[in-house]
């Protein structure tokens, strides 16, 4: 009778009795950076479904946008990607003097370059240090986050606030830089690349930090074009991409820099190339500095999109109605649609503006790069172990601000 | 750069002539209206043919019109990494009708028609998994739909009594603000108040 023949009702054992165990992967954990909640399905300690929820952090920004005029909607991209607020606010400006066909100033147009790109290494010291943090190191952090209370500075001392800028504005910049701040910009970037090396020396080799992110999360190319990658996500693979360079913007064609690509696609590659591209932002801002000694001007195109002079307020009344006006009613953009992108540090940031002629914008949609990167997560994540999620939610540079709008 | 767009726009037009509705150029873009039914055709022939390789999805998105009977317009923009152009499609639809789902061409697309859906309440037939995206587990209504209050219909508040998050009706204290800017010489829609009398007449 013990032949098994009544079929098999015994205990079982421990190993005939594992299932798949789901999880639940924040929202409040560290390595989640931000509000995400991860559904995990673990086979062991193998990932083998994993289904992102986000929207915790949903403000509803797109409709805000709807009833408020351009001008006063321009914060709003300052809280998006809130570790590099400037080059969000760029696209915003990039699409409505696309619409009205301003010309941007070139002194203007080189701070923007200037800011950009030290926006870009405010991302990548934030990005870099943390995911080597998520996969147990923790001072890179303590030292990369020292380099960005001085880039903090150079933002406060440009706009007056140290992350929520508001300081491009169509038509060009708010303020002129004094001379002082280019000075001491160029100063932090001669003395940046040797804060960097530190952090190279304590990484690049680092064994723990290989095998935590060599072979992990690859990417391929096929992948890229599947779930829309830009950014890192496309040039950790080898393939170079970048919009600064295949559809210039502002004035980025006249800059000297090189595109780093990795060769494997996985997180270590990924991490390479923000390295690199750091390197490749300090050697842009160093060229700005040169160029906007030369480039003196005015920082805005004066006209409807703009205030008037300080000084003309002063002395002329139409001036001071349009500053009352410009304030109060804003400008109005003519009627139509665009799609002005930026190269943002997280990848391709764009903007859908569809204008209907009055002094708000009809209908905004922001494309976030992190919202196509995290979507993929469960065709990255799959097959990977529990540990290695962390690790692959932190190179994708994932940053809720702009995935849940 | 208008130049290429221009041939690009023919060219999409002779090749397909039965999904294009019609093609502009406008801001050195090129827009082209696509006939619902036909999208996932045309979005496949996008990517495969190779004057075209629009092989990166951008953006999905819709766009609210209340006033005409075609109401929404579903915009598609695509990027070909090879060809170094982009591209953006237009779909009008009804509020009743449904849209074919292009997720078996860019697997990219399942987040941007979960999110379409779940702000305009536009249906994708073919979609894997249809949830809503965004909103708060159990929200009811499509927000960006023109016609949905920017302030929403409820509000969340932690009760100390029963120890939990409760959900109300929305109760404001101010009326919320929506600032009507067009001069009351420009054509405004309202009467100015104290002119009552003289619409009368």
């Amino acid at each position: 009778m013990m032949d098994g023949s009544k079929g098999f009702e015994d205990a079982q054992t421990g190993e005939q009795k594992i299932r798949n165990f789901n999880i639940n992967f924040g929202p409040q954990h560290p390595a989640a950076h931000g509000v995400l909640r991860l559904v995990l399905e673990l086979d062991g300690e193998i990932v083998e479904r994993c289904d992102p929820h986000i929207g915790l952090l949903h403000r509803g920004t797109e409709k805000l946008m709807e009833s408020r005029t351009y001008l006063q909607n321009l914060p709003y991209f300052d809280r998006l990607d809130y570790v590099a607020p400037m080059n969000q606010e760029h696209a915003w400006c990039l699409a409505i003097e696309k619409l009205c066909g301003v010309e941007v100033p070139r002194r203007a147009s080189l701070i923007r370059v200037l800011y950009s790109e030290i926006g870009r290494v405010l991302n990548h010291l934030l990005n870099v240090t943390t995911q080597a943090m998520d996969v147990g190191a923790l001072t890179p952090p303590l030292w990369g986050f020292e380099e960005r209370e001085k880039l903090m500075g150079f933002y406060e001392r440009a706009c007056g606030a140290r992350l929520h800028a508001a300081y491009f504005r169509p038509g060009g910049v708010h303020q002129d830089i004094p001379d002082a701040l280019i000075d001491d910009i160029e100063e932090w970037a001669i003395e940046f690349p040797a804060r960097l090396k530190d952090i190279d020396d304590l990484l690049t080799e680092n064994r723990i930090f290989k095998q935590r992110n060599a072979d992990i999360g690859v990417v391929t190319e096929e992948d890229i074009q599947n779930f829309g990658f830009s950014g890192v996500m496309v040039r950790g693979s080898g393939f170079a991409w970048d919009l600064r360079r295949a559809q210039p913007y502002e004035c980025y064609d006249e800059f000297e820099f090189q595109i780093p690509v990795g060769k494997n696609g996985d997180c270590y590659d990924r991490y390479l190339c923000r390295m690199e591209e750091m390197r490749q932002s300090v050697h842009i801002i160093r060229q700005a500095v040169v160029k906007l000694r030369e480039a003196t001007g005015d920082v805005l195109a004066r006209g409807k999109l703009t205030p008037p002079k300080r000084s003309d307020m002063k002395t002329s009344m139409e001036a001071l109605i349009h500053h009352f006006k410009l304030y109060t009613e804003g400008f109005h953009v003519p009627a139509g649609e665009v799609y002005a992108a930026v190269e943002a540090p997280k990848g391709e940031f764009g903007v859908y503006l569809v204008a209907d002629g009055t002094n708000k914008p009809y209908r905004a949609k922001l494309r976030a790069p992190g919202f196509l990167h995290l979507q993929a997560m469960d065709h990255i994540a799959s097959g990977h172990q529990l540990a290695d999620v962390a690790a692959i939610i932190g190179t994708m540079d994932v940053v809720f601000g702009e995935i849940d709008r | 750069m208008t130049q290429a767009l221009q041939e690009l726009g023919t060219y999409l037009e002779t090749k397909r002539s039965n999904c294009v509705l019609g093609w502009d150029i406008s801001f050195d873009e090129l827009t082209i209206d696509v006939a619902p039914n036909h999208i996932v055709e045309f979005v496949e022939f996008l990517k495969n043919d190779p004057t075209c390789k629009f092989s990166t999805l951008v953006d999905v998105t819709a766009v609210d019109y209340p006033d005409r009977a075609k109401r929404f317009d579903v915009v598609y923009h695509f990027l070909s990494m090879y060809q170094n152009h982009r591209i953006r499609l237009r779909v009008s639809i009804r509020e009743d009708e449904t849209l074919p789902s292009i997720v078996d061409v860019h697997p990219s697309s399942n987040w941007f028609e979960r999110e379409v859906f779940d702000m305009f309440g536009i249906l994708f037939t073919g979609h894997p998994d249809l949830r809503r995206l965004l909103t708060d587990y159990g929200f009811r209504g499509y927000p960006l739909r023109k016609d949905f209050p920017t302030t929403g219909y409820t509000e969340v508040r932690y009760d100390e009594a029963q120890k939990r998050v409760v959900y109300e009706p929305v109760k404001l204290t101010q009326e919320y603000r929506q600032f009507d800017f067009m001069s009351p010489w420009e054509g405004a829609e309202y009467i100015l108040p104290g002119d009552e009398k003289e619409g009368a007449k």
